[in-house]
């Protein structure tokens, strides 16, 4: 899912993540497309192919959050959507006749834009990231790096990394479920000298020494998206794609997921309503480790 | 004189010259003697190089110890009204610069009420204005009026956003709006282009005034129409902002230090700070001109037509006071008269050397 105010560049870096068009892009927005009024919510699903590997990937994309004056409550929509989805997943898995492969439309990773505004994290950004951190894996990303220069974006990161550790919110990948030493090392190096990426996005191929690079072309040089001295793109893709992929999903549903249902569990005294018969039945929540909801 | 005069009274003795065609001369000596006032307010979102922007405009540093807040405090403000004044001097001529600063502008969740302190801020300068201007003791009037406001918009969005036509609808009468492009490092030529197009047909779609150069006049040579004409094509100006000197190209110019290349602030295909510079400074007049005779004209009409019968009678109460403050000066004079002549008498029955207290009423 790809949150943060219109103009982010959230289409163009989710087609370059993946390279291919899974994002309407932003460019195709002609004269009648106007800011929605209240925060909509678009999944687009596609089907994308690597070396014999199929993925289904789903795009949500959140027009219309933060653009209006009054934004109070904007991240609720977005809530009720996680939701909604972790409750479709529920109500499937505590079917009596349930399908093998449960269809999984839950959220698994949720990338923040953050505004490159050089300053500090907005109000905004806060309130909603302090929110939904509680329920679905939020990476919070730099839009636009193109607009600081080196020490702009190293100062900008320490200080969005020192807010977001003072008031309290845990982006992925979150400290309490590294599961041994090594993951701890290997995140706690991510968390507090990369996170959050500060990247460019770009669909436009140029040539550059010779080879043809993905970058944007301006009067005073081409910036190159996977140049890691133009900006960290690259390692957004490694780590969302190559190296956590497996661990996103697997968080969403052992953690996040979990303490969805035992919440729903014990909201109820028992199933989510409509499934009556089985309330003897069905085992007692599980001892997992699950973290208390706060 | 030097000055060439474009009609046949080039010698001064020539017949029939009568010599006030040195007028514009005396003109010039005495704005220059008396220095020249300007007010600019800035408003945008934070982050978007305003400072900045200001500080390179002007070759100074109008913010020298600047806190920048967190947004956990960010949540809790609200917009702050902050002038402050510079005085620059370029080649004898003095300019008293006053930049108005409206920090918390568009920071809050909910935007709603963040325009209003900057409009009772506008209006209380024209009221102040107002005010003065109907005062007995016109001599030192202060113009603290807005001349020009710069709207700085985000080049990360797509066009305007909602906060930003409600604000210019809201203040298009009261003030002149140069809409900025903030930040224009950002975008690729084309997308500049765009988003200047995007943004003038939402100006345009919401009914929206914002300030129009006024055309070069025909008997202007052809440098300045051509000038005029190039500026008006570049609205909205889009802006780099920067007072970092990088070297580049074998000089020192200027701009922002990139890992793939140099932004040149004084380059005009770089940005349009060039323009956005000259228009200021060559417009200056006209700002203030249009300020003065639309603006504050309309706000002055609106607020006698409001408070009419009470204007009138504020100008009665004037004479009124006057009057009753001279009667008590004259009584104040007399009592101080009585109080000289019991003290003499008392003095007369004592030593007697109170002749220095004469009679001074």
């Amino acid at each position: 899912m790809s949150k943060g105010q219109s103009g982010l560049g959230k289409s163009t870096l989710v087609n370059t993540l993946f390279k291919s068009q899974v994002s309407r892009k932003a460019s195709s927005w002609n004269r009648e497309e106007k800011i929605p009024k209240t925060v909509e919510i678009k999944a687009i699903g596609h089907v994308i192919e690597e070396g014999g590997v199929k993925m289904k990937l789903t795009v949500i994309d959140t027009p219309g959050f933060g653009d209006q004056i009054n934004n109070e409550n904007c991240w609720e929509p977005i809530e009720k959507y996680i939701n909604e989805q972790y409750e479709k997943f529920l109500k499937e898995e505590v079917n009596i006749a349930r399908k093998k492969r449960i269809p999984d439309t839950r959220v698994h990773c949720c990338l923040y834009f953050i505004s490159p505004t050089g300053h500090s994290l907005r109000p905004l950004d806060l309130e909603f990231m302090k929110h939904l951190s509680k329920v679905v894996n939020i990476i919070p990303v730099i839009a636009k790096a193109d607009t600081m220069t080196l020490e702009e974006k190293s100062e900008f990161k320490q200080r969005v990394r020192k807010e977001l550790e003072v008031n309290g919110i845990e982006f992925y990948p979150q400290k309490e479920f590294d599961e041994d030493l090594e993951d701890k090392t290997e995140n706690d190096k991510i968390r507090q000298e990369s996170m959050p990426f500060a990247v460019v996005g770009s669909d436009k191929e140029y040539q550059v020494n010779g080879k043809r690079v993905l970058g944007r072309k301006t009067p005073w040089g081409i910036i190159e998206v996977e140049n890691l001295n133009h900006c960290e793109f690259a390692l957004l893709r490694d780590f969302v794609i190559r190296t956590h992929l497996q661990d996103l999903k697997e968080v969403t549903h052992n953690i996040h997921y979990e303490t969805y249902r035992a919440k729903r569990l014990n909201d109820n005294g028992g199933l989510p309503p409509g499934e009556g018969l089985l309330g003897s039945v069905l085992p007692p929540v599980p001892a997992t480790p699950c973290p208390t909801a706060e | 004189m030097s000055k060439q005069q474009p009609t046949q009274f080039i010698n001064p003795e020539t017949p029939g010259y009568v010599g006030f065609a040195n007028l514009p001369n005396q003109v010039h000596r005495k704005s220059v003697k008396k220095g020249f006032e300007f007010t600019l307010m800035v408003v945008g979102e934070s982050g978007l190089g305003k400072s900045t922007l200001i500080n390179s405009l002007f070759l100074t540093d109008l913010y020298p110890e600047r806190i920048i807040p967190g947004a956990a405090e960010k949540i809790e403000r609200t917009v702050q009204i902050e002038a402050s004044t510079v005085e620059i001097e370029e080649r004898g001529v003095k300019l008293r610069l006053t930049v108005v600063d409206t920090p918390g502008y568009g920071d809050a969740i909910n935007c709603r009420d963040c325009f209003k302190t900057i409009i009772s801020y506008i209006d209380e300068q024209f009221e102040r204005y107002l005010h003065d201007e109907s005062g007995l003791n016109r001599r030192h009037i202060i113009d603290n009026r807005v001349h020009c406001c710069f709207y700085f918009l985000s080049p990360f969005g797509h066009g305007l956003k909602p906060l930003d036509v409600a604000f210019m609808k809201a203040i298009h009468n009261k003030v002149n709006i140069v809409p900025v492009i903030a930040k224009a490092d950002t975008l690729t030529l084309k997308e500049r282009e765009r988003l200047k197009k995007r943004i003038l047909d939402e100006i345009e779609e919401h009914n929206i005034k914002i300030y129009h150069l006024p055309d070069a006049e025909s008997d202007e040579d052809e440098d300045f129409k051509e000038q005029t004409r190039l500026l008006k094509a570049s609205i909205p100006f889009s802006v780099v902002g920067s007072n970092q000197l990088i070297e580049a190209k074998g000089k020192k110019v200027r701009g922002r230090l990139y890992p793939w290349g140099v932004v040149e602030v004084e380059n005009p295909e770089h940005n349009d700070f060039l323009k956005l510079r000259t228009m200021l400074i060559t417009h200056m007049q006209d700002l203030q001109e249009v300020t003065q005779d639309l603006h504050y004209e309309n706000f002055r009409s609106e607020r006698l037509k409001r408070g009419g019968r009470k204007v009138e009678s504020e100008d009665m109460n004037k004479d009124q006071i006057l009057l009753e403050k001279e009667a008590e000066l004259r009584r104040m004079q007399e009592m101080i008269a009585r109080m000289q002549a019991q003290m003499q008498m008392q003095m007369q029955g004592g030593d007697g050397d109170s002749g220095a207290l004469g009679h001074h009423v």
